[in-house]
C-alpha cells in the first residue's frame, strides 16, 4: 500500500521546511508505544493546567492537592485503591469489547444494573440475613454479574440483529438504567423516605483490611476491600482469554477484520452478543464490588462515573489487562482526590484532555515523523 | 494527423518528463524515467504490475509530485500540486478504479469540482450540454441515470467525457480493458482512434501485450521503476520481444501441464439465485459440477456475479434458491464453516479486505483456518508455540519474506501476502477450491509460481474454481470453460476458443453460437 | 394536559434536537461522524449563557457559543481528519473535555439568576390560522422561527447548489472528488466546524430560549446522543430531522404534562397517584431513541438507503478505494 499521507499538509509552502508524515513499515519497539502515552499523558496534564489557568484556578496547587489527596499516605493510599477497584472491572469490560472494535459505552449502565441485582440478593431478600459472608459474597457477585451481562445483552442483541449503533445505544440504556435504580431507591426500597436503602447486614459486605485490623495493627482503618483480589483475578482471567484462548483469536480476528472472521467461518453476530455479555459482567461486577465493598447500601450516587472513566483507562491501557490495573490506580487517585477539588469540574475535563492527547498521540505510532527542508524536494 | 508529413521533427510533443524520481517507503517508484508524448498519437506505456506505469501517470495528473524532475507540457515547465493543475493543462487521467460518485446523476458528476455554474445547479441546461458532448465525440450516455445504474462500459464512457468537457488534450487511460468484454474494448478502441483523429493525445497504460500491439502507435515499456525502451514504434515488435522488455527475460507463454483426469464429483450446484450487495439480482439460475482433479475457469467480464459466486460457494453470501452439494452435503445457506469443515477453501479476490487481517501477525493469519484443530487448538485454549512453529515451517515452504512470524501482515508486500494467503489454503489440502484472481497483482515470477501451485493441487485431485478476468491465464490453466453473463452461464467452452469466449462474455448464449454456425454450414 | 400545548412546546424544545441534528447531517455528509454532539452542546451552552449574564447581550451570547463550539470541533477535524485516528473514540473524547470544560467554566454559573433571554414573539396572521397557527407561529423563541427557515435552507443547499454537489462528492467518494481538485480535507475542515457552530445554536438555544439556566451537565440531559440518533433516523435528509426532532420535543413534553391531571381518559392516572412512575416515563425518550434506530435501521436496509459511502473511513490520499 502506497501512501502519500503528506497530501493534505503539502500546501504549506510559506515555511521554509516542511513535516513529512510517512506510514512505518516496519514494526516499533515494545517500549515505544508506552513512551508515547507517558508522552501524551504530560502533554495533556500541561493541557489541562492551562486551562485551569484560564478557569480561574491554580493548576500547581490543584496538582500538588491531587499528589497529596491520594498517594500521600498508606491511609489516602488505600482510599485510592478502593476507587480503583471497580475503575479496573470496567476497564477491563471495555477493553475486552473494545478488542472487538465494539464500543460499548454503556458500562455505566451496567455498572448500575449490576448494584441493582446485587443489592436485589439482600433486599428481595434472596438471601436471609444470617447467610454466611461466603455464599453472600458468591450469590451477589453472580448476580451482580448477570444483572451486567443481560443489560450488556440488550445492545448486543439489538447490534447483531437489527445492526443498531452500540455507541447510541448503550448510552441510552445508561440514562435508562439510572432512572429505574432511582425508581427503586426511592419508591420499592426507600429507607424512611430517603433517597437511599438501608444498610446491608454485615455478612454482606466484602472484607476490608480493617476488619483484620485486631490481628495485624497496621491495616487499622485501612478501607481496601477484597474486591481488589476479585480485580486481579478478573483481570488474569480476561488476559487468559483475549491471549490464550480460541475465543480470543476469534474475538481479535473480528476486531481487526470483520470480513476476515465471516471469511473463516467466525459467526460474528453471536460474538457481538457474547462480547457484550462478557463486557456487561464484568462492569455489572464493578457495581457488585462498590455496593458490597464500599456503600453497603443501594442509593443514587454510586458512580461518579466509573462506566465513562473505564473507557479511558482501557485506552491508556492499549486494552492490557494488567495494565488497566495500573492505570486504574493512577484515575482512582484522580477520582479520589477530585471530590475536594473546586471547580468541581475538573477530574473530568482532565480526563477528557487525557483521552483526547492519547487519540492524537497514536498517530507517532503508525507514522513517521521528520521534517524536511522545503528546497530538498522540490 | 496533419496529413502526409514526413517531418517527424514538425510532430509537436505534448508532453515531456524528464528524469522523474518518486520513492515510496521502501520502494523506488520511479527511477529517473523520461516519458514523451507527441500529438495525436496512442502511447502505450507497457509493464507489469509494479513495474511503476501507475506512479509515473500519477504524477503526470497531478496526483503524486514527484521527488525530482521535471514536466513539461506544450513546451512550458509546470509544477502540479494537485489534479485540477494537471486538467487545467489539458491533462485527464482515467483511473482504473472510476471515480464516479455512485449516488451522483451523470451530469453531476461531470460538473463536479468544476466553477460554473457557480452555485445554483442548474442541471436541466446542463443535461442538453453533455448530451451534445456524447454525441460529438461517439459517448451517447443518459446524463440523468445515476452512476450505479449505468454499466461498467458506460460508466467508462462518463469518465471520459468528464475529461473532454473540462478540455483535456492529453487522455491516460490507466488500463481501461480490464473491466471490459473484448467486444466492449473493440468500441472503445474505435472511439479512442476517433478521438486521436480529433487532435486528442491518449496514454494507453496496460499490460497486455496484444492490446499494446493493437492500439498503440508508439511504445513506453518500463521496468521496476526504469525505462527498458522508450517511446519506440509498435510496429514490428513481436510479443516476446515487448515480454522481454516487461519482464527481463524469456518467457514462456505455455505452461507444462499434464492433461487432467478428472475423478468423482465434488461440488455440484443446481439453480442458485442470489443478491448482490445493492439487492440486485446477482446469479440467476447458475448451474454446473466440478470434479476431482480438474481445474475449471469461470470467465466474464467483471461484475457478472462472479464474485457473489464465490461468495455463495464459501458460505459468505446468502442464497435465494438451489443447492451447493459439496461431497453429498447441501451447504447452501451455512456460514463459512460448514465449507471448512469439508475442506473448501477460498482465494478471495480481495486480499487485504477480506483476506488477512492486518494488523495482527502473520501467524495469527495462517491459522485463521485450523485454529480449532490440533495441536494448534488445545480445548479452549491456542497453543501459541505450536501455532508459531506452523507459521514458521509455512513460512521456509512458501518463501514468505518477513523478518518474524510476529510481524503483522499489513506491513508485507503484496507478494508476499498472497503468498500467506495461498499458505494457508493450500496447507489444509483442500478438496475444493475457489481461487478468485490469484495471480492478479503479481509479477510474472510470482505469477508462474501460483499457477504450479494451482496444477500442482489439481494433480494432487482438488477440484478447483479458477474465476479470472484474465482470458490467457483461464485458457492456459482451465481444462474447461464457463462463461457467465449477468448472473448466468452462457454455456460451456472445452477448447479455449476466445471468439467464441468472447461472444458469451456478451450475453450471447451456446444454443445460439450453435445455430448460428449451424446456419453459417449450410 | 393539553395537546395543543404539548405540541407547541414540543416544536419548541425540538428546535434544540433540530439544531444538533442539522449540523450533524453536514458534518457527516462530509463522511465525518462527531459523536462529541454532546460536549459541544454543553460548551454552546455554557457559553450563550455565561456571556449573557456578563454582559446582558443575549445575541453576543448565541454568536460566542458557536463559535466556541466550532472551535471544539476542529480538535476533532485535527484528529480525525490529519491524524486519521477512529472518529468514534476521538467523539468520545470531545464528548468528555467538552463536558469537563463547561463544568470548569460554568462553576457558580447556576446561581446567575435571571438573564436576559433571546426575543419570543408571535407572527401576525400565521399566529391566528386554526390550530397550527397555535402550535408553529404562537409565543415562540426567535431561534424557532430560525429552525423553520434553517431545514428548507439546508436541504437546497445539500442538494441543488455547488458546494452541496462537493459536500455530498467529499462524503460518498472522496478520492474521486480529491482528483477533480476538491479539497477534501479542507472540505471535511470546514463541515466538522459547520457540525460545531449547529451543535453551539443548538446549546444556546436551551440556555438562552427553551428553558433558560445552566444546570451543569442536566443542562443537555443527553440531548446530545438523541440527536445522534436522530441523524440516523434522518437519513441525513433535514425534512425528516424536522419531523423527528419536533416528536421527540413533544414527547419531552408529553412527559412531563402526563403527570398532572388526575383522569387519564377517563381512567385513573397512574402517574398522578404515584408520582415515583414518572422515572419510567424518564426512560422514554432514551428507549425511544432505541426505537427509532431499530426502525431507522431496518428501514435503511429496505430502501437500500445508507450513510455517506465514506462515513467513518479517514481519507488518505492515494490509498486504493474509498
Amino acid at each position: 500500500m502506497k501512501t502519500d499521507s503528506a497530501g493534505n499538509l503539502r500546501r504549506r509552502t510559506i515555511l521554509p521546511f516542511r513535516i513529512k508524515f510517512e506510514e512505518r513499515i516496519s514494526d516499533v519497539p515494545k517500549w515505544y508505544p508506552f513512551m508515547i502515552s507517558f508522552g501524551a499523558v504530560v502533554v495533556a496534564l500541561l493541557i489541562g493546567a492551562i486551562i485551569l489557568l484560564l478557569g480561574g484556578g491554580n493548576p500547581w496547587l490543584t496538582y500538588a492537592h491531587i499528589a497529596r489527596a491520594s498517594f500521600g499516605s498508606i491511609g489516602v493510599f488505600s482510599d485510592t485503591l478502593v476507587k480503583a477497584i471497580p475503575l479496573i472491572f470496567v476497564g477491563l469490560a471495555c477493553s475486552v469489547a473494545f478488542r472487538m472494535k465494539l464500543w460499548n459505552i454503556g458500562a455505566e449502565g451496567q455498572f448500575f444494573m449490576g448494584a441493582f441485582a446485587a443489592s436485589a440478593v439482600v433486599l428481595i431478600p434472596i438471601l436471609p440475613e444470617t447467610a454466611p459472608k461466603w455464599l453472600f459474597i458468591i450469590v451477589m457477585a453472580a448476580a451482580g454479574m448477570l444483572g451486567g451481562a443481560l443489560y450488556g445483552f440488550i445492545p448486543g442483541i439489538l447490534k447483531a440483529r437489527f445492526n443498531v449503533n452500540e455507541v447510541i445505544s448503550t448510552l441510552m440504556l445508561n440514562y435508562i438504567a439510572v432512572a429505574w435504580n432511582n425508581y427503586f431507591i426511592f419508591a420499592i426500597w426507600t429507607e424512611a423516605g430517603f433517597q437511599m436503602t438501608k444498610v446491608f447486614p454485615q455478612n454482606a459486605w466484602l472484607p476490608r483490611l480493617t476488619d483484620l485490623g485486631s490481628e495485624i495493627p497496621f491495616f487499622r482503618g485501612l478501607t481496601t476491600h477484597f474486591g481488589l483480589v476479585l480485580a486481579v483475578i478478573a483481570a488474569i482471567i480476561v488476559w487468559l482469554i483475549l491471549y490464550k484462548s480460541r475465543w480470543g483469536y476469534e474475538i481479535r480476528l473480528i476486531g481487526d477484520n470483520p470480513k476476515a472472521a465471516t471469511y473463516a467461518g467466525i459467526p460474528i453476530k453471536k460474538h457481538i452478543v457474547w462480547v457484550m455479555m462478557l463486557s456487561g459482567a464484568l462492569a455489572g461486577m464493578a457495581g457488585m464490588s462498590e455496593i458490597s465493598g464500599v456503600v453497603h447500601r443501594l442509593q443514587g450516587a454510586i458512580s461518579p462515573g466509573y462506566g465513562f472513566t473505564g473507557i479511558i483507562v482501557a485506552w491508556l491501557a492499549k486494552l492490557n489487562p494488567f495494565a488497566v490495573i495500573f492505570v486504574s490506580i493512577l484515575f482512582g487517585a484522580l477520582i479520589l482526590a477530585g471530590r475536594e477539588i473546586q471547580p468541581s469540574g475538573v477530574p473530568k475535563m482532565i480526563q477528557g484532555v487525557i483521552l483526547v492527547c492519547l487519540i492524537a498521540s497514536d498517530f507517532l505510532i503508525r507514522y513517521r515523523i521528520s521534517i524536511v527542508r522545503q528546497g530538498a524536494e522540490a | 494527423m496533419n496529413s502526409t508529413s514526413d517531418l517527424q521533427q514538425q510532430v509537436r510533443k505534448v508532453v515531456e518528463m524528464k528524469a522523474i524520481v518518486k520513492r515510496f517507503p521502501g520502494v523506488l517508484a520511479s527511477d529517473r524515467v523520461d516519458f514523451e508524448l507527441q500529438e495525436g498519437e496512442i502511447h502505450a506505456l507497457l509493464g507489469e504490475n509494479g513495474a511503476g506505469k501507475s506512479t509515473l501517470m500519477n504524477i503526470l495528473a497531478g496526483l503524486y509530485k514527484a521527488d525530482s524532475g521535471s514536466i513539461k507540457v506544450n513546451g512550458k515547465l509546470v509544477t502540479f500540486s494537485s489534479p485540477k493543475d494537471a486538467i487545467a493543462a489539458g491533462i485527464g487521467m482515467i483511473h482504473q478504479h472510476f471515480m464516479l460518485v455512485p449516488s451522483q446523476t451523470v451530469t453531476e458528476n461531470i460538473l463536479l469540482g468544476l466553477s460554473k455554474p457557480r452555485f445554483i445547479m442548474d442541471l436541466k441546461n446542463y443535461d442538453q450540454k453533455i448530451i451534445e458532448l456524447g454525441e460529438k465525440f461517439g459517448l451517447p450516455v443518459d446524463p440523468k441515470a445515476k452512476i450505479w445504474q449505468l454499466s461498467v462500459g458506460e460508466q467508462q464512457r462518463v469518465e471520459i467525457l468528464k475529461m473532454l468537457y473540462r478540455g483535456a488534450n492529453v487522455l491516460i487511460m490507466d488500463e481501461p480493458t480490464a473491466v471490459l468484454a473484448p467486444q466492449e474494448i473493440d468500441i472503445l478502441f474505435s472511439t479512442l482512434k476517433n478521438m486521436v483523429a480529433m487532435g486528442k493525445s491518449v496514454i494507453f497504460i496496460s499490460h497486455k501485450l496484444h492490446e499494446v500491439q493493437k492500439i498503440s502507435d508508439r511504445l513506453t515499456v518500463l521496468r521496476k521503476g526504469k525505462i527498458t525502451a522508450g517511446g519506440v514504434s509498435a510496429e514490428g515488435k513481436s510479443r516476446a520481444d515487448l515480454a522481454r522488455l516487461m519482464v527481463g527475460r524469456e518467457v514462456i507463454f505455455s505452461l507444462d501441464k499434464k492433461l487432467s483426469i478428472p475423478g468423482k464429483v465434488v461440488l455440484r450446484i443446481e439453480d442458485v439465485h442470489c443478491l448482490n450487495d445493492k439487492n440486485l439480482k446477482a446469479l440467476n439460475g447458475v448451474e454446473f459440477e466440478v470434479r476431482s482433479g480438474e481445474i475449471v475457469g469461470l470467465a466474464g467480464v467483471a461484475g457478472n456475479g462472479q464474485k457473489e459466486l464465490a461468495d455463495v460457494l464459501t458460505g459468505l453470501r446468502h442464497c435465494l434458491e438451489g443447492k451447493i452439494i459439496i461431497q453429498g452435503e447441501n451447504i447452501a445457506n451455512m456460514d463459512a464453516k460448514a465449507g471448512i469443515r469439508h475442506g473448501v477453501s477460498h482465494i478471495p479476490e480481495d486480499r487485504t479486505h477480506v483476506g488477512t487481517a492486518p494488523n495482527l501477525s502473520v501467524t495469527d493469519n495462517v491459522i485463521m483456518k485450523n485454529y480449532t484443530k490440533k495441536p494448534i487448538a488445545r480445548g479452549w485454549m491456542l497453543d501459541n508455540p505450536s501455532a508459531d512453529k506452523y507459521a514458521r515451517e509455512l513460512k521456509d515452504l512458501y518463501d514468505i519474506v518477513v523478518p518474524s512470524v510476529n510481524t503483522p501482515v499489513r506491513l508485507l508486500s503484496g507478494g508476499n501476502l498472497q503468498r500467506v494467503i495461498l499458505a494457508r489454503e493450500i496447507s489444509s489440502e483442500p478438496t475444493f477450491m475457489v481461487a478468485m484472481q490469484p495471480t492478479r497483482g503479481l509479477d510474472v515470477g510470482a505469477i508462474e509460481g501460483v499457477q504450479k501451485l494451482l496444477l500442482l493441487q489439481r494433480d494432487a485431485g482438488a477440484a478447483i474454481l479458477l474465476i479470472s478476468e484474465e482470458l490467457e491465464e483461464l485458457i492456459s490453466l482451465s481444462d474447461r470453460i464457463f462463461v457467465i453473463y449477468e448472473g448466468e452461464i452462457m454455456g460451456e467452452v472445452t477448447d479455449g476458443d476466445v471468439e467464441k469466449i468472447g461472444l458469451m462474455m456478451t450475453g450471447t448464449r451456446q444454443e445460439q453460437l450453435e445455430k448460428m454456425e449451424a446456419q453459417y454450414e449450410n | 394536559m393539553n395537546l395543543l400545548i404539548i405540541l407547541q412546546a414540543g416544536v419548541a424544545t425540538g428546535t434544540v434536537l433540530l439544531f444538533a441534528t442539522l449540523g450533524g447531517i453536514f458534518n457527516e455528509r462530509s463522511g465525518i461522524m462527531n459523536l462529541g454532539l454532546e460536549g459541544m452542546m454543553l460548551i454552546g451552552a455554557m457559553t450563550a449563557f455565561s456571556v449573557t449574564a456578563k454582559t446582558g447581550l443575549p445575541w453576543l451570547g448565541l454568536v460566542l457559543a458557536m463559535l466556541a463550539a466550532g472551535l471544539l470541533s476542529q480538535i476533532h477535524a485535527f484528529i480525525t481528519i490529519t491524524l486519521q485516528a477512529d472518529q468514534v473514540v476521538s467523539g468520545l473524547s470531545l464528548t468528555f473535555l467538552g463536558t469537563g470544560i463547561s463544568l470548569v467554566f460554568g462553576e457558580g454559573l447556576s446561581k446567575a439568576g435571571v438573564i436576559s433571554l433571546l426575543p419570543v414573539f408571535s407572527i401576525p396572521l400565521l399566529s391566528q390560522i386554526p390550530i397550527l397557527g397555535k402550535i408553529f407561529f404562537d409565543n415562540q423563541s426567535i431561534l424557532v422561527y430560525l429552525g423553520y427557515v434553517m431545514v428548507p435552507l439546508c436541504w437546497w443547499y445539500i442538494n441543488r447548489t455547488r458546494p452541496g454537489l462537493h459536500l455530498r462528492a467529499v462524503g460518498e467518494y472522496p478520492a474521486a472528488a480529491d482528483a477533480l481538485g476538491i479539497n477534501v480535507y479542507g472540505l471535511r475542515y470546514f463541515y466538522v466546524f459547520v457540525g460545531g457552530l449547529f451543535a453551539g445554536l443548538s446549546g444556546a438555544t436551551i440556555s438562552l430560549a427553551i428553558s433558560p439556566g445552566w444546570f451543569s451537565e442536566l443542562t443537555t440531559g443527553g440531548q446530545g446522543w438523541i440527536a445522534i440518533g436522530l441523524i440516523i433516523f434522518s437519513q441525513w435528509n433535514p425534512f425528516r430531522a424536522l419531523f423527528g426532532a419536533y416528536v421527540f420535543g413533544a414527547l419531552r413534553r408529553l412527559i412531563l404534562d402526563i403527570q398532572g391531571p388526575a383522569l387519564l381518559f377517563g381512567f385513573a392516572n397512574p402517574f398522578y397517584y404515584n408520582p415515583y412512575y414518572g422515572f419510567f416515563l424518564q426512560m422514554l425518550p432514551y428507549a425511544f431513541t432505541i426505537l427509532v434506530l431499530v426502525i431507522g435501521s431496518k428501514d435503511a436496509i429496505r430502501k437500500r438507503l445508507g450513510a455517506p459511502a465514506a462515513l467513518g473511513i479517514p481519507y488518505i490520499r492515494g490509498q486504493r478505494g474509498i
